[in-house]
């Protein structure tokens, strides 16, 4: 069953058209790797998904619905999480306010403490820092409670903006057990990276976009094996 | 002079430095939830004096007008909010600026047509008449109501702020308002409260003052101006800011007027410029 259905997907920003009609689908359960060069259009399609561009054409279906007249906050509580890549942690609050502001509109029905606990136990270096302020932490425990955030109100399905971006290799594994676990829980995932192997590694499938368009799609065991292809769309 | 006439004196300026405080937070908390500089909050003070005389007068009693007028006036502000200042949301700053500025021009003139040019009386409720014993001197009752009830605000203020989970919302909001979207905020709704509250506050603090003063179209322009000191010297967006500094410039105004009352209209702008020239964020404003 289809999770995620983007249709001839256009967007815009002002008068430059940055997507020209990508169509992707992503099933329910699976993991998909988005993956090309800076700039081919990434993070314009997830955005896209979200509801945060400013002008697109196109259909986006999610679980059933559609979502191209919904605001940016109906999709998430239609049970679709973005984890953007600056990672928008709030200022001010402290790593638990942080994580509570991913419930504070969440759909489902969510004891928050039992909540905080749970993601408490997936994340340990958050536990320790629950009552420190979330924006004087290190990049990748900022990346971690963005994630936890994204995380805790029960998504379907999570949009994940170059997670492993600037982050040390040790949290980069983990990370990476952490979006298995995710999938074997039945959470949908779309990843978008720059890091290709690792996003391959952790992905079923595989898409990528190059000026705005899809160009080549496959399992991503076949686009491990395939240098070539990686080194025509993704080689920097 | 005797220390009775300056504790007076001092207790007059933190009176009138609790109504700047009520007015200033309403300036503040909208400028910095929706980044808007809401030149109509003189207005809307004005407003909530002449809704509080008229609900008093209706109901014959001035707790209804006290009740009532903020919550009227409040939700005049969400209207306002709704159709005039959200059109111009991601638009230049000085696009609400100069809409809420021809806004409080078309206020007063319209409470002039209605209740006329000359300054109404504001009859203090009988309850609160007379003056009180504090073992230290005798102070006006209505005065201290005022402080109370100032205190009392500000004491729900932060509960809702610091305890609820509206509270966090507005915190961050006022912070990052796109992450409270794509985790399901309809951060417009929040905007639009937050601006009748900060509206609903200018309205509080028109009808404390009222039986201080008499109620006319004019009275809320220099009280626009003392809020912009305020929160100038708190420091834009921080509301301890305002707290602080309403009360620093009601005690100021108030000890000048029986000092050197020929500066009484001065002080106030005296104080922020040393301010500014010792902390140009304000006392409490956090770096940009």
């Amino acid at each position: 069953m289809a999770m995620l259905e983007v249709q001839d997907l256009h967007a815009w920003y002002g008068a430059s058209h940055i997507l020209h009609g990508v169509s992707i689908t992503v099933r329910q359960g699976e993991v998909v790797a988005l993956v090309g060069r800076n700039g081919a259009g990434k993070t314009t399609t997830i955005r896209s998904v979200m509801g945060l561009m400013p002008r697109i054409s196109g259909g986006i279906r999610f679980d059933g619905a559609d979502l191209t007249a919904l605001k940016a906050h109906d999709r998430y509580r239609l049970g679709l999480a973005y984890v953007p890549e600056e990672r928008r942690i709030v200022p001010g609050l402290t790593v638990r306010e942080n994580l509570q502001l991913g419930l504070v509109a969440s759909a489902a029905k969510i004891n928050e403490r039992e909540a905080i606990d749970e993601i408490a136990e997936s994340f340990p270096r958050l536990k320790e820092r629950l009552d420190q302020e979330g924006a004087t932490m290190s990049g990748g425990e900022q990346q971690m409670l963005a994630i936890a955030r994204a995380m805790i109100g029960r998504p379907k399905m999570i949009l994940l903006d170059e997670p492993s971006e600037g982050i040390m290799p040790v949290l980069v594994e983990e990370m990476g057990v952490l979006f298995r676990r995710l999938r074997d829980q039945g959470v949908t995932l779309l990843l978008v990276e720059q890091n290709v192997e690792w996003a391959l590694r952790l992905a079923d499938r595989a898409v990528i976009v190059d000026q705005g368009e899809v160009v080549h799609e496959s399992s991503s065991a076949a686009l491990l094996a395939d240098k070539a292809i990686q080194e025509r769309y993704c080689a920097v | 002079m005797d220390a009775e006439l300056i504790l007076i004196q001092l207790f007059s300026g933190v009176a009138l430095g609790a109504i700047l405080v009520i007015t200033a937070l309403g300036l503040s908390i909208i400028f910095g939830m929706l980044g808007v500089v809401n030149f109509a909050h003189g207005a809307l003070f004005m407003i909530g004096a002449y809704a509080g005389l008229w609900v008093a007068s209706l109901t014959g009693s001035f707790w209804w007008g006290l009740l009532v007028a903020p919550i009227m006036i409040g939700v005049f502000g969400m209207a306002i909010e709704w159709l005039l200042v959200r059109p111009l949301y991601g638009r230049s700053v000085d696009d609400p600026l100069l809409l809420t500025f021809g806004l409080s021009y078309v206020l007063v003139e319209a409470v002039r047509i209605v209740f006329g040019n000359d300054g109404i009386p504001f009859p203090t409720p009988s309850q609160l008449t007379g003056v009180a014993n504090l073992g230290v001197g005798y102070f006006p009752i209505y005065r201290l109501f005022v402080i109370v009830v100032v205190a009392v605000v500000l004491l729900l203020l932060w509960l809702a702020l610091e305890k609820t989970k509206f509270g966090l919302i507005v915190r961050a909001g006022s912070r990052d308002p796109t992450i409270m979207r794509v985790l399901g905020v309809n951060i417009s709704k929040v905007w639009l409260l937050v601006f009748g509250v900060g509206v609903g506050l200018a309205a509080l603090g028109g009808v404390l003052a009222g039986p201080m003063r008499t109620v006319n179209p004019e009275m809320g322009s220099l009280v626009l101006i003392e809020a912009f000191v305020v929160t100038v010297i708190g420091g834009l967006g921080s509301l301890l800011g305002s707290v602080v500094a309403g009360l620093l410039v009601g005690v100021a105004i108030s000890m000048t007027a029986l000092f050197a009352p020929e500066m009484g209209t001065i002080v106030m702008f005296a104080l922020m410029a040393l301010v500014l020239l010792v902390r140009p964020r304000g006392l409490f404003g956090k770096a940009a």
